[in-house]
């Protein structure tokens, strides 16, 4: 199978953002790293990805096959070797201000409380802090930690802390969202928790969500489409499937639902020799 | 393993009284025509109290209290202020940081006390000698702390502050200087120390006030009691200024995670 007949099934996004603007589109990008000694680390091969408002993709791949550089390529924290990165059309220079990222490891202010981590979003773009304070307390009740807003975040829990990362990134209402493994480090309940939570505070304003994960299931389960890339170096995408479970859903009951493993099927069935190879190499079994 | 806090202040009190009781004892109770602690000495803890008592009785130690504290004080705000300022500028500016850094290096590698005769000449008797002895040990303190502190920002930390759209002044206000702050605070236990030995060791040098003046001053006339007493308000001042550092630093750190062991 190459990398043109596992593409097609892109060209027919679901219909709902069939017609919707492109939010994220990269073309031919690649990703190298110089590292002291050593001949250029080529980490993502020339690859494209394009992502419409209102899409939910989810891109899955081994640990370190370069899904998350793509990413910071996206959110303009890391300059692409070669190709463009557009963001609405425009070409990205600098940050994407459009974006807002919600990182794998902590990345809230350990010295600010929860609702100051989440108010600061706002205060640096020059809300009044009265008023940051209350949408920041808003949206901590959207994440269920209405209660908590005067923890630091050593007081909190890895969920929780995952819930106040996702309410400082949802309160600037970014048109797109970049998420790198963000369940990654909780507990597998917890993340079917998260997952649902994320869904339905989506569901209100259907951002374009770039969704990074090694797990298939948590891909599926949340996506419109799945996109799987090779291990690397030299990564690229080799596999692009639209998923058409209808929303709302719910991350736990979907993974019961038999078009689920029809699907979970099919993509593993198309990719298993591709994803064998490359697993192979990197994975101990 | 808990102990009652009662229980644990009675012992603790039970140590003060074992040891007087020896010092007492030896000082005044020959054994086989000697004195263990001859008094010439050691003094005697009752006379060490009473001479205590009296310094605070006539207020005599109230003017050196005062120009000790005042040379620590100042020796830690000015050595903090260094500190912080190169610390930053040094953490910003690598290729500045690289070219001092054999001078640092160097500098800090100096035992302070010979700098002191060097103050002395430049700046007298008067406090200001102990106050710059006391920077000299507070500055590199700080410095390393806020230098470290500003070098592990952690690069989640900042690249989400990034991402938020924060613009330079912002990540310095939001970002860099908590955790320099940080950084800092975690080792005021250590400076504000530091800055008290710089005015101690000064005024011992020489001076005309202050505790270590007072006993160098009765050290000089064989004054042991003089000398002991001097010590135990050196040692009690200490402790009431860690007290206050300790409260300051529950204040400003409340959002660091406890020490496992210090919990309670």
């Amino acid at each position: 199978m190459d990398t043109a007949t596992a593409r097609k099934p892109a060209t027919e996004p679901p219909p709902s953002v069939a017609a919707a603007p492109v939010a994220v589109a990269l073309d031919d990008v690649s990703i190298s790293f110089a590292m002291k000694g050593q001949p250029l680390f080529k980490a993502v091969a020339p690859t494209s990805l394009h992502v419409r408002e209102g899409e939910f993709v989810a891109i899955v791949g081994p640990t370190g096959c370069g899904k998350s550089t793509l990413l910071n390529a996206t959110a303009g924290l890391l300059r692409p070797a070669g190709g463009t990165v557009a963001i609405f059309g425009e070409p990205l220079s600098g940050l994407n201000e459009k974006a807002g990222y919600l990182f794998q490891q902590d990345a809230l202010m350990p010295w600010k409380t929860a609702a100051d981590n989440v108010a600061i979003a706002l205060e640096i773009g020059g809300t009044r802090r009265a008023e940051a304070l209350a949408q920041a307390q808003d949206w901590l009740k959207k994440v269920g930690l209405g209660r908590f807003g005067d923890r630091y975040p050593h007081q909190l829990s890895g969920g929780q802390r995952k819930r106040v990362g996702l309410a400082q990134v949802l309160v600037r209402h970014p048109k797109i969202l970049l998420m790198d493994e963000p369940f990654g480090p909780l507990d597998a309940q917890t993340r079917q928790i998260m997952g649902t939570l994320l869904l339905r505070l989506w569901a209100q304003d259907r951002k374009a969500v770039m969704f990074v994960t090694h797990d298939l299931e948590e891909a599926i389960a949340l996506s419109d489409r799945v996109v799987i890339m090779s291990a690397g170096p030299e990564a690229r995408i080799i596999g692009d499937f639209p998923i058409d479970l209808e929303r709302p859903r719910d991350t736990a009951e979907i993974r019961l639902d038999p078009r689920f493993h029809t699907l979970h099927r099919q993509i593993w069935d198309q990719l298993k020799t591709e994803v064998a190879k490359t697993y192979g190499e990197d994975m101990p079994s | 393993m808990r102990i009652h806090p009662a229980k644990l202040f009675l012992l603790q009190i039970l140590v003060a009284v074992a040891v007087l009781a020896f010092w007492q004892v030896g000082a005044t109770v020959p054994i086989g025509g000697d004195y263990l602690l001859p008094e010439f000495f050691f003094s005697k803890p009752w006379d060490v109290i009473a001479r205590v008592y009296q310094l605070f009785a006539t207020g005599t130690i109230w003017k050196h209290l005062y120009i000790t504290l005042t040379e620590t004080v100042l020796a830690f705000v000015i050595g903090s202020a260094g500190g912080i300022v190169i610390g930053f500028w040094f953490a910003r500016k690598p290729t500045v940081a690289a070219v001092f850094d054999p001078y640092v290096k160097m500098v800090n590698a100096l035992p302070r006390v010979v700098l002191a005769p060097i103050f002395m000449l430049w700046l007298g008797l008067g406090i200001w000698s102990k106050v710059a002895l006391g920077v000299t040990l507070v500055f590199f303190i700080v410095f390393f702390n806020v230098y470290q502190g500003v070098k592990e920002v952690s690069p989640v930390v900042l690249a989400n502050a990034r991402m938020m759209g924060m613009s330079e002044r912002q990540l310095f206000r939001n970002v860099y200087w908590p955790s320099a702050l940080s950084w800092m605070f975690s080792s005021l236990h250590t400076s504000v120390g530091f800055a008290l030995v710089g005015a101690v060791v000064g005024e011992y040098l020489g001076s005309s006030a202050g505790l270590g003046y007072l006993i160098h001053q009765a050290e000089g006339v064989f004054d042991v009691t003089g000398v002991f007493a001097g010590m135990f308000i050196l040692a009690a001042f200490v402790l009431v200024i860690d007290f206050g550092v300790t409260r300051v630093e529950r204040r400003l750190l409340v959002w660091r995670p406890q020490p496992a062991g210090e919990q309670n």
